[in-house]
């Protein structure tokens, strides 16, 4: 792929840098990242991929868009209210960048469905809202080794890690399996930082870009959790758990499995234990 | 004792298990909680069998399920 010279110019703040250059570029603009959940996490990891000239963005969420999303939720404006997300977020995207080819897949992603849609991907962006999702996710990119950058978020904190199957430490070496159903507040219970949702997206895009250029060193085998009250980082090392019952030595989860729990949201008549 | 929970230097009572030191602590859902203790994980079956000792470094990791 030769860049345009438009392309040079768009760009020209990427390709200055060492570690980038052109060739970054190029690189770039042939990588296909899969964002799971076009919502508060989401939105911003979308936006600056989209800037940043990952050429192909698939785009995953099966809800339109809500006037209580717009608080955090920021790839999609007032007049998209009512609207198909993907169809929202594949605008702005288009918007913003020409050269981004967007892939809307308007489905939950779900134990049926989750290996065909991230097949096809370099890596993948987990910002859904539900343990049985999270969890999920992390399991098809177990199954199809797929990198994916997993993240959540609550009222003022938010945690990231980034998980390479087969060679870092994934989502159940450190959390074997999903909370109790209801036990956990969703963000709509207990609500959510707006700005919060994109300072942890936009830490998820930088480790997308950062794999598809290979450098610097991912947030692998680590859990990194911030506190906006606070502000403060720390990223708490952890191994990869021989125990782990997906890639440990002995697996109880050898395939996909689990219907997916509704995302709880008290506007459509909320009716779980949270 | 003194140990480090979550970075933060503390004082807990001598002779604490794991499930003993969530309670002084007073975390309201151990469910919710992951523990790590000098660096390894651990069961959550394990947790009012292991002794926490002077000086380890304890990190609470919370289950975080939000994202939209
Ligand atoms: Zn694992």
């Amino acid at each position: 792929m030769n860049l345009t010279d438009e392309q040079v110019e768009r760009y020209s703040r990427h390709i200055i840098l060492e570690q980038i250059g052109a060739a970054g570029q190029e690189k770039l603009l042939a990588a296909k990242v899969l964002i799971v959940g076009a919502g508060g996490l989401g939105s911003p990891a979308a936006l600056y991929l989209a800037a940043a000239g990952v050429g192909t963005l698939g785009i995953a969420d099966a809800d339109a868009v809500d006037l209580s999303n717009l608080q955090r939720q920021v790839i999609h404006h007032t007049a998209d209210v009512g609207t198909a997300k993907v169809a929202s977020a594949g605008a702005r995207i288009r918007s913003i960048n020409p050269d981004v080819r967007v892939r809307e897949h308007p489905v939950r992603v779900q134990a049926s469905n989750a290996r065909d849609i991230l097949r096809d991907y370099d890596f993948v962006i987990d910002g859904t809202d539900s343990f049985a999702s999270k969890f999920l996710l992390n399991d098809a990119a177990w199954f199809t080794r797929k990198p994916l950058s997993h993240a959540g978020i609550l009222r003022f904190e938010g945690q990231l890690m980034t998980i390479l199957p087969g060679k870092s430490a994934c989502y159940r070496c450190l959390f074997r399996e999903p909370p109790p159903q209801g036990a956990v507040p969703s963000c709509s219970q207990a609500g959510v930082l707006g700005v919060l949702a994109g300072v942890i997206g936009c830490l998820q895009a930088t480790e997308a870009i950062k794999h598809l250029l290979g450098i610097g060193q991912l947030l692998t085998d680590a859990l990194l959790t911030y506190d906006a009250l606070t502000m403060r980082f720390r990223k708490v090392p952890f191994r990869r758990n021989l125990e782990c019952p997906l890639c440990g030595e002995n697996p109880t989860v050898t395939e996909l499995a689990g219907a997916p729990e509704q995302a709880c949201d008290l506007s459509k008549g909320c009716n779980c234990a949270c | 004792m003194k140990i480090t929970i979550n970075g933060d230097a503390t004082e807990v009572s001598d002779g604490l298990t794991v499930a003993g030191l969530l309670v002084e602590r007073k975390v309201k859902m151990p469910e919710m909680v992951s523990v790590e203790v000098n660096g390894e994980i651990l069961k959550r079956e394990d947790f009012s069998a292991t002794t926490i000792n002077d000086g380890d470094a304890v990190e609470f990791l919370y289950f975080m399920g939000g994202g939209a």
